[in-house]
């Protein structure tokens, strides 16, 4: 299985990705540069956190242009699953690959520290292998966490069952001590309709093995190559084929 | 043609930024002002022959680049070379 993670100037946290995918999960990994125009027969698309672009203008604004970025939205569009990381997912929502916005935390603090995640959907790609109601406990580092969507956008994604994770205390209850930095009901993250194309702030790749404080994060990369191995994503097929 | 393109948060959004600068100057003394809203401010120079058209090229890079419709809304104002405002 081979993992395209996506290497945008200012990209910080690709060797992070690359490092969990190849070293402790055993699989394919490759980099692709932005202004790369294909994901080279890719199975999955990471893109990772960091500062592409100096998150001059707003963060991602300007990585949603790389030439890149057309390929990945035709294999999100045929159901590759794809997951954004911290600035990945600020990328994904610039690119409207995912509905809303990122805001500063609501401290005005960059938050770098481990928090507690619940897994709302476990219907994804990137969540399969976890338990309904998981709590993950996995590092954020971030300046403009605060997740904003228009009212009528988050009715949806709650309709659509969009919300994929939660910020919640060490109990697994969202408070608003838990919340870091002020998303709007506490989402760390969220997923598209048709569920293949996944965001989150936390970092996942950050938190896969014991030596460096927690392997929670592993579980996601697992889902992953479980889901693929399973055939269970329609059209994910077609996209590495 | 010169472009002025004023972004800034819609109403609606939170401004985390302007609540620390009003909480600031509020602890400064200046009780009299009730709110701040921070924005960005741009200044293009742009290659059209109209101010239409100017206002119109502004328009566009606003909409895909400067400005980001969930949550900001903008401005634009469009000068002449001495820098009045048409």
């Amino acid at each position: 299985m081979k993992f395209a993670v996506i290497v945008f100037p200012g990209s910080n946290c690709d060797h992070d990705a690359f490092h969990a995918v190849k070293d402790v999960l055993g699989q394919g990994a490759e980099f692709v540069w932005h202004k790369e125009t294909d994901l080279r027969g890719a199975d999955v698309v990471i893109l990772p956190g960091g500062f592409s672009h100096g998150d001059y203008l707003r963060t991602g604004a300007i990585a949603r242009f790389s030439p890149v970025m057309n390929a990945v939205k035709s294999f999100a569009a045929t159901g590759g699953p794809v997951l954004g990381i911290c600035n990945g997912f600020q990328i994904l929502l610039e690119a409207g690959l995912l509905p809303g916005a990122m805001l500063r935390n609501r401290d005005l603090k960059f938050h770098c520290e481990h928090v507690h995640v619940r897994v709302e959907q476990t219907d994804t790609p990137f969540t399969l292998a976890c338990g309904p109601k998981q709590v993950l406990r996995i590092p954020i580092a971030h300046g403009e966490g605060n997740y904003f969507t228009s009212q009528e956008e988050l009715r949806r994604l709650e309709q659509n069952r969009q919300i994929v994770f939660r910020y919640v205390n060490a109990a697994g209850v969202v408070t608003d001590d838990a919340n870091p930095n002020g998303s709007l009901e506490s989402i760390a993250g969220i997923c598209s309709e048709g569920r293949n194309v996944v965001g989150l702030m936390p970092h996942p790749e950050r938190a896969c093995e014991l030596a460096v404080g927690s392997a929670d994060g592993l579980v996601m990369f697992e889902s992953v190559v479980s889901a693929l191995a399973q055939g269970t994503l329609t059209g994910a097929e077609r996209a590495s084929a | 043609m010169r472009a002025r393109v004023f972004v800034t948060l819609k109403p609606s959004v939170f401004d985390p930024q302007g609540r620390t600068i009003v909480d600031a100057l509020h602890s400064l003394g200046y009780g009299g002002v009730e709110d701040v809203r921070q924005g960005k401010y741009f200044e293009l120079e742009l290659a059209a022959e109209s101010s239409d058209k100017a206002r119109s090229l502004a328009s566009e890079v606003a909409d895909k680049l400067l400005a980001n419709p969930v949550i900001e809304s903008y401005r634009i104002e469009v000068m002449d070379s001495r820098d009045t405002q048409i």
